[in-house]
């Protein structure tokens, strides 16, 4: 198999121009699975693998695609919610069960190899290994269909979820801090996202005025939309919205990050069906195209990244983006950023200007309008915080509103464009669809 | 209250040789003429790995900011909770920064904006690592 390092595909550096393949690229299918809070490590039906497996036949189903007409697939091993370590990530050792399941992968492991002997492709000449997060995965895909590397590829994310904490055990629970955690652990930070953005946050709040609290029209709304979108987890498992005084009196994390401000880790996968603009004409459901996709892996130059770097971390974004789609911030009708923790959502949305926001300005553009009837529908997907920690909403709700199919959720202004993204300030990539390729 | 005990490496060795002799020593690029903390193989300015020493720094610092840990994860801080994680910016560099708990103030009460300066607490025998104080 070839390694994704084999393949020159990322769009990750300053003044690119328009990207080679703009609209020549498109997705004409996905797939979701249920999306439960956890694995129970009995239920076979109910496994990553079983549920990748969902996600792929209907993706292919929406396409009109066989399996033997794939011929790419682009698949990162599962994100299993505690992958650092503990009862949290842990299902094995125990004994297995028979094939597929005769091994880790397919219970709370897939990658493309299981993907191929289980599902019996035949054609698969593009696998990479090696392969990052869906963020990056999306542009690798349109990358290697633009290319010609393959004509036919599934992109598929899963994502696990198993008994216990969330991220306890392992090096958590060690009393030593090797490597880099040599420089955070011994003053209390473990690592992740909510850590690298609660200080620009807090800065953002002294810089610009405003409160932490300034967040729960955001969030607030994010779980409203959630209970708009069938394929996610709050929809399906009656999870109540929540009001300003729930979420003003739900406990802290890291103080003043809530409960609330963070995502809730679940057991599902997703699957898209990308080909190019032409095949895409001739298949089962509407296509939308690829219009750019772009990579950032920006180097933290201290311990903390600041309110300064965060900034302009997120500008370097918002230009690369919009020069390789030829577009800028007014021509985005649908914008679905990250909010893998509530906390960064303000930086991309006023990096990317959408309707006009600039720095300082995101706690009142969420005070007002932003229901997804309204003029601004910041987020209709209703991100993860609104249907589990997926990574997979902003792209799904994206293609649903191009082509005027998301229900409840669809947006009353125009929707010819969405720009969706699994990225944190500092890494991870954008991807700009349009409902035309031009 | 015990916290996580720092495990050198080859590449932070002198750094640590150093807080446990009392001093805070960081890398120093002697072309860019900046200064580096974690420590790295190579100036992240330039690139150059020969061009960088180790110079002792004075040791004053402001708290740009800082969060209450009520929940975090690492078994051996638990029984600390909820305690202070403010971020420290170096008054030599403003860009470079570093963590401290602030030995002395209470959960909720770190004065944003204020003065700190070094000072080295022991988490383990002969180990030390480099904390913040609030200046009185
Ligand atoms: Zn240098």
């Amino acid at each position: 198999m070839t390694s994704s390092n084999d393949f020159r595909w990322r769009r990750d550096t300053d003044g690119l121009g328009v990207w080679e393949h703009r609209g020549k690229v498109a997705i004409a299918g996905y797939g979701h699975s249920p999306v439960d809070r956890r694995w129970d490590g009995v239920n076979l039906d109910a496994t990553v693998g079983a549920y990748t497996m969902l996600a792929i036949e209907r993706a292919l189903e929406q396409a009109g695609v066989t399996i033997d007409q794939v011929d790419g697939i682009v698949c990162c091993d599962s994100h299993i919610a505690g992958g650092s370590g503990g009862s949290a990530s842990q299902w094995a050792p125990r004994p297995y069960f028979d094939p597929p399941y005769d091994t880790e992968y397919g219970l709370t492991l897939v990658n493309a190899q299981w993907l191929i002997n289980t599902m019996g492709f035949k054609n698969v000449r593009f696998a990479p290994t090696g392969v990052p997060t869906i963020g990056e995965m999306m542009g690798m895909a349109s990358q290697a269909v633009g290319d010609g590397v393959c004509n036919t590829c599934l992109v598929i994310y899963p994502t696990g979820n198993l008994e216990g904490r969330y991220r306890r055990g392992g090096e958590n629970a060690d009393d030593y801090a090797r490597g880099a955690r040599q420089w955070t652990v011994p003053w209390g930070n473990h690592g992740g996202n909510d850590f690298i953005n609660i200080f620009p946050h807090n800065q953002y709040c002294l810089k610009y005025g405003g409160e932490h609290d300034d967040l729960a029209p955001f969030v607030i709304n994010q779980h409203k939309n959630g209970m708009l979108t069938p394929w996610g987890f709050n929809y399906n498992n009656g999870i109540e919205p929540i009001s300003v005084e729930d979420y003003r009196t739900s406990r802290y994390i890291l103080n003043p990050l809530r409960i609330w401000d963070c995502d809730r880790p679940v057991n599902a996968s997703a699957a898209y069906l990308f080909t190019t603009a032409e095949r895409a004409r001739d298949m089962k459901s509407q296509p939308v195209y690829v219009l750019n996709h772009s990579q950032h892996n920006f180097r933290f130059r201290t311990t903390q990244p600041d309110l300064d770097e965060v900034e302009m971390w997120t500008d370097r974004q918002a230009a690369r983006m919009y020069e390789g789609a030829g577009l800028g911030p007014a021509d985005v009708d649908i914008f679905n950023p990250y909010d893998g923790y509530s906390i960064m959502t303000q930086f991309f949305l006023e990096g990317f200007q959408w309707h006009g926001v600039k720095r300082g300005d995101a706690f009142a553009f969420y005070a007002g309008d932003i229901s997804v009837k309204g003029p601004h529908p910041f987020s209709s997907s209703g991100g993860n915080l609104g249907n589990g920690r997926t990574r997979t909403a902003m792209y799904t709700d994206s293609i649903e509103q191009l082509r005027g199919t998301a229900g409840d959720r669809q947006v009353t202004v125009r929707a010819e464009t969405a720009l969706c993204a699994f990225t944190t300030p500092s890494s991870g990539g954008w991807l700009m669809l349009g409902k035309h390729p031009s | 209250m015990p916290k996580v005990i720092p495990v050198s490496d080859e590449l932070s060795q002198p750094f640590w040789d150093a807080v446990n002799q009392r001093r805070l020593a960081l890398q120093y690029c002697t072309a860019c003429q900046k200064l580096q903390y974690p420590p790295q193989a190579a100036c992240q300015v330039c690139g150059s790995a020969d061009r960088l020493e180790w110079r002792d720094v004075e040791g004053k610092g402001h708290i740009a900011t800082y969060i209450v840990i009520e929940d975090g994860r690492l078994n051996r801080r638990m029984p600390d909770q909820p305690y202070n994680l403010a971020l420290v910016t170096l008054d030599e560099d403003p860009t470079v920064n570093f963590y401290s708990n602030l030995p002395g103030v209470p959960a909720y009460q770190a004065p944003v904006g204020a003065a700190v300066e070094l000072t080295f607490e022991e988490v383990a025998p002969g180990q030390l690592i480099h904390e913040w104080q609030v200046v009185k």
